[in-house]
């Protein structure tokens, strides 16, 4: 776990509630509010998606938003920025090929 | 369609402050951030600011932050949150996407771009591997999310972003193995550079990344001497092991809504790059439309407030809301305090800048208070 508990300035951290999120299809612990990316650090997942034509892997750079490294695909809708949304109980997150494919059919 | 007197894109330090001065003056203001949370950088920056006492020195920017945010919930400021501004027309008119599923114009008599900045990169082989990120993107993970991105850490760049990062990367537990600088001198202030000095940190000046190695993961970096015109000299690499490179090698404004809204830029070096062109009210080219905070050039979070403050109180002048006079007379307040805060040794550089902008800006700048 890479989760930091004690801190000398920000002091322990609070207990979160926890909620299971699905990495490709693999159950993973996370803390309600957290980011997806925080998350995945947490339970040692570095790797967000693979490159369209090298197929090389990428992980957080920006982590504010900005880089567009970290997206994944997000409860069937691809290019989600997993440094700046939070995490949902249930929620199934897929390590992104390439551009992603879209797996909702009614978001087409 | 919503209707604002005055928007804010963007909720970090210069946002808010913004925020705070035109509702307390009266105006109706919407703030708009695309985070989940306002407070843009600030809950990362843990360590303690410097400057006056009246610039908030000696306060974490994690409690500065909080209180700003106490300050803008007390006056009951509208907040938009998850809304990415995508578009700015005829100076009044922005849309937003929010909560990534809808679409929303808001109509406002005044803008406020406090947009912010993101970090620079440096590519050298190997550079996009996961475990290689910004200085602040580390920051981010260790004091917002609390989770450690890397055991053995190697920083690039000794500037305050820095040396800050570095210790705070010691605080949440993580080894740094060395500060790389690439400028013959150590870049950071002397306070921040000493605490990682003396947890025994080494320094290397004139040196930087020749290449990072691993398959799925940085394993370990090849580092070299640079000689003073920053050219690598060859037979001084060696192998350092680390699993994860932060970068802190500056920031570039975020300035995209300001080219889209039609602004004048200008281009200055030492605040960044190209930047709207804005006088001493904080009023850019483009009618109707303010800029504050890294926008107008990299500084800190001390600044930004400030200049967040003279965009807000403006903003309310023009508005109606403040007299011309008393406008004038806060600006003036502000400005001082801007002046000093851009002094010393690392304030002088940005302060020179800054008195170019104003003079383009005051030259060029004609639209007038209503």
């Amino acid at each position: 776990m890479n989760r930091i508990i004690h801190h000398p300035i920000l002091g322990e951290k609070k207990p979160s509630k926890e909620v299971v999120i699905y990495v490709d299809d693999k159950p993973i612990i996370a803390h309600e509010g957290e980011m997806i990316a925080a998350a995945l650090i947490a339970n040692g997942i570095f790797i967000n998606r693979y490159t369209l034509h090298k197929h090389k892997p990428r992980g957080i750079y920006c982590a504010i938003g900005r880089c567009t490294d970290c997206i994944m695909t997000v409860d069937g809708v691809p290019n989600i920025r997993t440094c700046i949304t939070e995490v949902k109980e249930g929620m199934r997150i897929t390590t992104q090929k390439g551009a992603g494919v879209w797996q909702k059919e009614d978001q087409q | 369609m919503i209707q604002t007197e005055l928007a804010i894109v963007g909720a970090g330090p210069a946002g808010l402050s913004a925020a705070i001065e035109a509702r307390r003056a009266g105006a109706d203001v919407l703030l708009i951030d695309e985070n989940a949370r306002p407070g843009g950088q600030l809950f990362k920056q843990i360590h303690k600011f410097f400057g006056s006492r009246a610039h908030k020195a000696g306060t974490r920017g994690i409690n500065i932050g909080t209180e700003l945010l106490r300050e803008s919930q007390e006056l009951g400021i509208r907040t938009c949150l998850k809304g990415e501004v995508c578009g700015i027309e005829n100076g009044q008119n922005l849309w937003v996407v929010i909560d990534r599923n809808r679409s929303e114009i808001v109509k406002a008599k005044k803008i406020i771009l406090a947009t912010g900045a993101t970090e620079n990169a440096v590519a050298f082989p190997g550079w996009d591997l996961p475990g290689i990120m910004g200085a602040g993107a580390a920051q981010t993970m260790i004091n917002v999310n609390r989770v450690l991105p890397g055991r053995k850490v190697l920083m690039l760049g000794s500037g305050n972003v820095g040396v800050i990062v570095s210790y705070q990367l010691l605080q949440a537990g993580a080894d740094v193995v060395a500060v790389l600088e690439a400028a013959p001198k150590l870049g950071g202030y002397g306070v921040h550079t000493a605490k990682v000095a003396r947890a025994g940190v080494p320094f290397y000046v004139s040196h930087t990344v020749k290449q990072a190695f691993g398959t799925d993961h940085v394993e370990a970096v090849e580092i070299v001497k640079l000689d003073a015109s920053f050219n690598q000299i060859p037979g001084t690499e060696r192998i350092m092991e680390a699993d994860t490179v932060c970068l802190a090698t500056g920031l570039t404004p975020l300035t995209e809504l300001a080219w889209l809204a039609g602004c004048k830029f200008k281009y200055l070096p030492a605040l960044g790059g190209h930047l709207p062109i804005h006088d001493d009210r904080m009023r850019t080219t483009k009618e109707n439309i303010f800029v504050a905070g890294d926008i107008t050039g990299i500084e800190e979070a001390s600044t930004a407030m400030e200049e967040g403050r003279l965009a807000g109180i403006n903003a309310a002048a023009d508005l109606g809301y403040i007299s011309e006079e008393e406008a004038k007379i806060r600006s003036r307040e502000i400005w001082d305090s801007l002046n000093c805060l851009r002094s010393g040794y690392f304030g002088q550089k940005r302060r020179e800048s800054k008195d170019l902008m104003l003079q383009t800006g005051n030259e060029v700048i004609q639209w007038k208070i209503h």
